[in-house]
């Protein structure tokens, strides 16, 4: 290590993608800043839409026609994993706000229970959504 | 988490008397991202109910659904909390990937005016919707 006697403490370094074994905890939060992503499109589409209800029924037609292809429904979809997986991961942060949930076992297990949600959560709504003829 | 002892080690005496962290508003980013994001979870959840739905109402339902007040007002608040958070969130991954001074500030100002944009843009559709009816 460089002597760092009398000047600046040695800084820790940033840990990297390509050297870091890949682990829950760091999947949950890579995940997480990819949903952000997906969740910003996801409420420019959402105000895409409210203007095309304010252009009338043709703009509208047009805009619910490509939210209801397959394309549409498959990023609908995916929106409603990154959404539910960002409300576990916001309550998930509220606990470590309070200084709790940090011991790698209890991070794991959140982390897994976070995935979980979103997917089975987003399962659950789009079935819902087939019964009550949404699709 | 660094505890005390281990922060304390790269922070001047100066700055620890300031307790203002290292770019003086970090604070405000924290409340702004927390609190929004509790905010967020029933909103988010309620907008889910919302999407299931506003997916099997056509034109003049969505139009009349829209104008009921509560929807109105639950609507505006999901994209401009949304926009908000996101707007935050969004800002801090620029901040930490792009080091250059020029494109990280055109970054940081065009994720700015695109929430400013797209949640004015959405928000006064609604409104319209709400108060002229469907065309």
């Amino acid at each position: 290590m460089t002597d760092t006697r009398g000047g600046l403490p040695d800084r820790p370094l940033s840990p990297h993608l390509q050297v870091w074994r890949w682990h829950i905890t760091m999947a949950c939060s890579i995940l997480h800043r990819a949903t952000v992503f997906a969740l910003y499109v996801g409420v420019l589409l959402l105000a895409g839409w409210a203007v095309a209800l304010a252009s009338g029924p043709d703009a509208y037609a047009c805009y619910t026609g490509l939210l209801g292809s397959f394309l549409g429904k498959l990023v609908l979809f995916g929106l409603t994993v990154a959404l539910l997986y960002n409300v576990a991961y916001t309550v998930r942060q509220s606990f470590w706000d309070m200084g709790k949930g940090f011991t790698p076992k209890t991070a794991d297990m959140t982390g897994v229970g976070a995935i979980a949600f979103a997917v089975v959560g987003a399962i659950v709504v789009w079935v819902i959504a087939a019964q009550t003829g949404a699709l | 988490m660094a505890g005390p002892s281990s922060s304390a080690r790269f922070r001047t005496p100066m700055s620890r008397a300031r307790g203002l962290g290292a770019s003086h508003h970090g604070v405000g980013h924290f409340v702004t991202e927390r609190v929004s994001g509790i905010a967020l979870i029933p909103l988010a959840l309620w907008g889910l109910f919302a999407g299931l739905r506003l997916a099997s109402l056509g034109f003049d339902g969505a139009a009349e659904w829209v104008a009921i007040a509560h929807n109105t007002v639950l609507l505006s608040l999901l994209i401009v909390v949304a926009l908000i958070h996101l707007k935050g969130a969004v800002q801090v991954v620029i901040e930490d990937y792009v080091p250059d001074f020029t494109t990280k500030t055109v970054l940081v100002l065009a994720n700015l005016f695109v929430c400013v944009l797209g949640g004015a843009l959405g928000v006064v559709a609604i409104l319209k919707v709400a108060f002229t009816g469907a065309l």
